[in-house]
């Protein structure tokens, strides 16, 4: 293996690629070997750096500086000052420490902002397709901690209680004791299955962290088998996300050669096997049990709970099911202890929570901070503010069955309990920002078409009462409605909160009653323009 | 690869129905799924004919009518949406001549609907087959579509 006196680092995903990170690497590779630095410079596709609004952008190490908006023309700028004269290209865009910008003006803005980071913590630093460079970041320190001292299963499981992590996936269970359900559930055998159907629209974290750190949802997926007491994993991953699933892939073929995975995982009697299962393009999946019945390749229709998937889950055996992100968080755990973990986050929701931010911001992208950060901060400081130096009118916070904020509640703590008084949810952690101008009208239409598209159809309130609820926005719309209609909505929702199945059906009171209590006014005048 | 190939490369347990059907459609030019295919995978498996329509029907990856060389994915969830994906749904109706669902009669492109992509912070996006193409106006969008209507 050569010795390189650099790496340059050039994070890879969509908003990379759709800037010309793709062109930028070939121009790159061209202009390394013309300056005949091939065998000192090596370039390393990387996953996201977690920031979007600032087109492609390159990492040089071990200098650590973070170039942005790189172009062509200035990436020859970089390569003379920076990598032959080995001093920064200060024309060009740039920070140290990656995210630790020195630069006054991008020092308190911008998803550049220090985070603190534990689930993305090395996405963009290593070759997410070479185990090797996963080994030397630290990876698989978790198990081989494991293994190393013994730990029992259950001491595993008291760790993650201890450590008071909660679920990712949207509901906050709280991990240890699902997992201490699994274990406890009588059955010779046992699955454990991760959840990465990631349909929740905003929400596409899951996704960069598959990309970015494959190896880090292996390992806690071993993690998780031993300790729930499975000896077979699978990873349900929506069809839609090809890299991923091939990351995945190559990541567990190479933890399969380490012994990483497979029969008696580094020399212990421990055996575990994991295998992919690809999704068709069906939101409801997401739900745990719907997601089971997928798995057993039939239509995904949430089952009726109890019995609960820890009792009776895969083929009717204990099953265990945790987010890609709540997953993501095991390895450090285990190896730093849960009192390292407990110091970030509130006493209650412990740890980061990765955000996106999406809408009418500067910076849209993904961000991880600590539990109960202020979403003022989350949007203003990270985000940039609003684009455009408009106002803020609100934001949808939780995914599609979240609440509209508005700007009252922008002080709100993102976390679990300061939500939950604030009569919101955390769910995925998306939150989709909106400036004056948004009609929140249209947007409320947009999320039941979403969810009339979206209902498995299996239990008829929510089927008919998804359709209902379009029709009356239909009418709204239009100006073709009366204000009574505003209320029947809420009323339709109300009777899907109390009859419906699955949560799919249930949430929609979510979003249909914080529009309407907070933004009535929206749909006054749609319903009084028909009279002018 | 025939669809006898395929199947075999997998185990006769009904787990492998999702991926088995994936192949098959990823497999023809035309990306869907003809009766014969059902039939055929629910002898393979052992499953009823109607089971098996029944799993092809539920999914929105998978069609049982023969689509374009192109599949085009409209994103049309609330991020997307607020981001502009109207206009853009439009706009498509207009250049390609067709309404979501339909194929154009070259065989070029098929127009469909999607729920998020997962690519949201390019928003507003859409899917060509496998690739993503994001932060569309009506500008990029013509380029895109004139882009995969050269290379035929
Ligand atoms: C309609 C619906 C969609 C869901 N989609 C997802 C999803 O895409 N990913 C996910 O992890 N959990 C999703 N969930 C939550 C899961 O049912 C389950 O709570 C979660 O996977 C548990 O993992 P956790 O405890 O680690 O959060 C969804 C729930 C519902 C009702
Ligand atoms: S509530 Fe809706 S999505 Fe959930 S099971 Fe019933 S019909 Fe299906
Ligand atoms: S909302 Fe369009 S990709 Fe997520």
């Amino acid at each position: 293996m050569s010795i390189y006196r650099a790496h340059i680092l050039l994070p890879i995903d969509e908003g990379t690629i759709q800037s010309g990170a793709i062109e930028i690497k070939k121009e790159l590779e061209k202009r390394i070997e013309e300056e005949n630095l091939k065998e000192e410079i090596k370039i390393l596709e990387t996953g996201t750096i977690g920031v979007i609004g600032k087109g492609v952008m390159i990492v040089v190490y071990p200098d650590k500086v973070t170039y942005y908006n790189v172009t062509k023309t200035n990436l020859n700028n970089i390569i003379q000052e920076h990598i032959i004269k080995g001093r920064i290209a200060e024309e060009v865009e740039h920070s140290y420490e990656g995210h630790k910008p020195v630069e006054k003006e991008y020092k308190n803005v911008g998803l550049t902002r220090e985070q603190q980071r534990i689930v993305l913590d090395k996405c963009w630093k290593i070759d997410p397709e070479s185990i090797d460079d996963v080994l030397a970041y630290g990876g698989y320190r978790g198990v081989e901690k494991i293994f190393s001292e013994s730990i029992s299963p259950e001491a595993v499981i008291e760790e993650i209680k201890n450590s008071g992590l909660r679920g990712r996936g949207g509901a906050g269970f709280p991990t240890g004791l699902k997992w201490s359900f699994t274990r406890a559930a009588k059955g010779e055998e046992k699955f454990m299955i991760c959840n990465a159907d990631e349909g929740e629209p905003g929400t596409f974290k899951d996704r960069l962290i598959m990309e970015g750190d494959p190896h880090k949802l292996i390992e806690a997926m071993i993690i998780a088998g031993y300790a729930v007491g499975a000896n077979k994993g699978y990873i349900y991953i929506r069809g839609e996300y090809e890299l991923s699933i091939k990351r995945i892939q190559k990541a567990i073929d190479q933890a399969l050669e380490y012994n990483l995975l497979g029969k008696n995982i580094l020399e212990t009697n421990f055996s575990f096997y994991l295998e992919i299962k690809k999704g068709a393009g069906a939101y409801v999946c997401g739900e745990e049990t719907a997601l089971i019945d997928s798995l057993e390749g039939k239509r995904g229709y949430p089952r009726i709970k109890p019995p609960f998937p820890a009792n009776k889950g895969l083929w009717q055996k204990p099953t265990c099911v945790n987010n890609v992100e709540t997953l993501a968080n095991i390895p450090e755990i285990i190896y730093k202890g849960s009192n390292w973990f407990k110091k970030f986050g509130t006493e209650k929701s412990t740890g980061t929570k990765v955000f996106t931010i999406l809408g009418h911001v500067e910076y849209p992208g993904l961000i991880e901070v600590e539990m109960g950060t202020p979403l003022r901060e989350i949007i203003f400081s990270y985000g940039g503010g609003i684009k455009g130096g408009k106002r803020f009118k609100a934001a949808l916070v939780g995914g599609s069955a979240g609440v509209f904020l508005p700007e009252r509640l922008l002080d709100v703590k993102m976390d679990f309990e300061s939500l939950d008084e604030s009569k919101a949810v955390l769910g995925s952690g998306a939150i989709l920002v909106m400036d004056e101008d948004t009609d929140i009208v249209d947007m409320l239409f947009s999320i039941l078409k979403f969810f009339a598209h979206e209902s498995c159809g299996q239990c008829s309130v929510c089927r008919i009462g998804t359709h209902q609820l379009l029709n009356l926005i239909y009418g709204i719309r239009r100006g073709q409605a009366q204000e009574k209609d505003i209320d029947q909505m809420v009323k339709i929702a109300e009777t899907m909160f109390d009859m419906s199945l699955c949560p799919l059906g249930q949430s929609l009171i979510m979003p249909v009653k914080s529009a309407v209590e907070n933004f009535r006014q929206d749909f006054l005048n749609k319903i009084q323009n028909k009279n002018n | 690869m025939s669809r006898e190939e395929i199947l075999k490369t997998y185990d006769q347990t009904s787990d492998n129905l999702l991926a088995i059907l994936h192949d098959i459609q990823d497999n023809k030019d035309e990306h869907y799924l003809t009766r014969e295919d059902l039939k055929k995978v629910s002898d393979y498996l052992d499953l009823t004919y109607g089971f098996v329509h029944g799993v092809a029907t539920f999914y929105s990856m998978f069609s049982l009518k023969p689509r374009g060389k192109n599949i085009i994915r409209v994103c049309q969830s609330p991020p997307c949406h607020l981001m502009g994906s109207t206009t853009i749904s439009k706009e498509l109706i207009k250049i390609l001549g067709i309404k979501f669902g339909e194929t154009t009669k070259d065989g070029l492109f098929t127009l469909e609907m999607t729920s998020c992509l997962g690519v949201c912070g390019v928003a507003p996006a859409i899917m060509i087959n496998d690739q993503v193409y994001g932060n569309l106006n009506k500008q990029r969008l013509y380029e895109v579509i004139e882009e995969k209507r050269r290379v035929k």
